[in-house]
């Protein structure tokens, strides 16, 4: 993985993603290790996302390393019509990382091919934060002990759900079985489904989630935005029976877990939080170990 | 329709150069376009709803003294997979074979996702192309990941 980018989750294979858990495992012991101390990052939010840019900055400040960039693009020169590529070979100049967050599709791939050094995407629109995915792939191998043979169950919006989708492509080679749940309209895209497909997977589709409460290791949940619907009405209809209480959680198993990407609206009742099977805030502090592992895989350092 | 006393055009045969035969009659003009002989300096001959016997009806492009490399002339298959490229020298046929679907295109074809980068900055296009189980050819865009169908290609 040294010196290489990123940017989709496709890019690395299993065995390098299981590498990186591992290193992830070892910061989880011991998360201070000053290796970054001559080193400096470049954190480059040309949107803004508070939660990934703190985890990052905490995974490289835990290592030791410096940070310079910005937290949003009206702080930068691209407020002052730059191009993407000018402010990317730019920053290569000052640092010897990038990690990037930017609203259009396809931005991080496009800086890795002009920057010259490596670049970690951190959201690029609506495609790809492979880093989310790590995080969630480490906090089900924590919480199951194994990647392997997973039932898992998606609830909500799983058809714009980035987080998702490359949940489901990156266990479908771990031999999951999936429970997709969700209204009619948000259903898993078929281009997504077809990683399960030729996996040689199961996935059963459902609208109602009190169907798959017994039969889960992880449950995954994920917000429904109202912006989503054509029909409001139709939002007001579903909206109240994704959210998650815990008498719907008395039959589900010993091992199960409830994880959710962040940031949460009202999907997962606030008494959930003092359930022994929720993990969400777990996962999240997860990121850290996740990203300070990659980071440090990246530059060669681990 | 044999009327001696009409006056024909004849399109002459070439002496040298490439006849693309068999383009589906309603793709002959994004043909030339995919092709950029709008800015040729060479003779171009062109002409579209012909009648074919393999096809029913077919249209077909003759340029003069310019010969093409797969790569360049592969792309036209993304709208005419039927086309057959037949280079002549001295009137002579000297090789004949029909495109292929190219495995990666560059910087012709639009990206359908309005959000992607392509659409906003100077970023040269470039896409898998793959066809799926029902036949159908589709660009997976190399940067936004999105797809962009046969029906909503758009070139640039």
């Amino acid at each position: 993985m040294k010196n290489r980018s990123l940017i989709s989750i496709n890019d690395y294979s299993k065995e390098e993603y299981i590498k990186v858990l591992d290193i992830a495992e070892d910061f989880e012991k011991n998360p201070r290790q000053k290796i970054l101390e001559n080193h400096v990052i470049a954190t480059l939010f040309f949107e803004p996302s508070t939660r990934t840019r703190l985890s990052f900055e905490s995974a490289i400040s835990q290592l030791g390393g410096k940070i310079i960039g910005f937290t949003d693009a009206s702080s930068s020169s691209v407020s002052k019509g730059e191009t993407l590529m000018d402010t990317i070979k730019t920053v290569a100049n000052y640092s010897d990382l990038i990690v990037m967050r930017h609203p259009l599709d396809g931005s991080a791939r496009w800086a890795s091919e002009v920057a010259g050094i490596p670049i970690i995407n951190a959201g690029d629109g609506a495609n790809q934060h492979p880093t989310q995915c790590l995080l969630d792939m480490y906090s089900i191998r924590k919480t199951q002990g194994t990647l392997e043979n997973i039932h898992i169950a998606f609830v909500g919006d799983l058809k714009y759900g980035r987080t998702v989708h490359s949940l489901v492509i990156a266990m479908s080679e771990f031999n999951a079985t999936f429970h997709l749940v969700s209204p009619e309209e948000l259903k898993l895209p078929s281009v997504i489904k077809k990683y399960i497909k030729d996996a040689g997977l199961k996935y059963h589709q459902y609208t109602d989630i009190e169907n798959i409460m017994d039969k889960v290791d992880v449950l995954y949940m994920t917000r429904i935005q109202r912006e989503r619907f054509a029909d409001p009405m139709e939002y007001e209809r579903v909206k109240n029976s994704y959210i998650l209480k815990n008498n719907m959680l008395e039959n589900s198993k010993p091992n199960m877990r409830i994880l959710h990407p962040l940031p949460r609206v009202n999907e997962i009742e606030e008494a959930v939080d003092q359930n022994p099977k929720a993990y969400y805030f777990q996962q999240a502090k997860n990121g850290v170990f996740v990203r300070e592992a990659l980071i440090a895989s990246i530059l060669g350092l681990k | 329709m044999e009327n001696t006393n009409e006056k024909e055009l004849k399109v002459s045969a070439l002496e040298n150069g490439t006849v693309i035969d068999h383009i589906p009659s309603n793709r002959l003009f994004t043909a030339l376009k995919i092709l950029n002989f709008e800015s040729s300096k060479n003779p171009v001959y062109f002409g579209t709803n012909m009648s074919s016997k393999k096809y029913g009806s077919k249209g077909i492009i003759k340029i003069s003294d310019r010969y093409f490399g797969r790569e360049e002339i592969n792309k036209i298959a993304l709208v005419a997979p039927t086309a057959t490229l037949i280079e002549i020298k001295n009137y002579k046929v000297v090789s004949k074979y029909t495109v292929e679907t190219p495995s990666e295109v560059q910087s012709f074809i639009k990206c359908f996702n309005p959000k992607c980068i392509t659409n906003h900055q100077a970023v040269p296009t470039r896409f898998k192309v793959f066809i799926d189980d029902e036949g159908i050819i589709k660009l997976r865009c190399h940067y936004c990941e999105k797809t962009t169908t046969q029906e909503n290609m758009v070139f640039i």
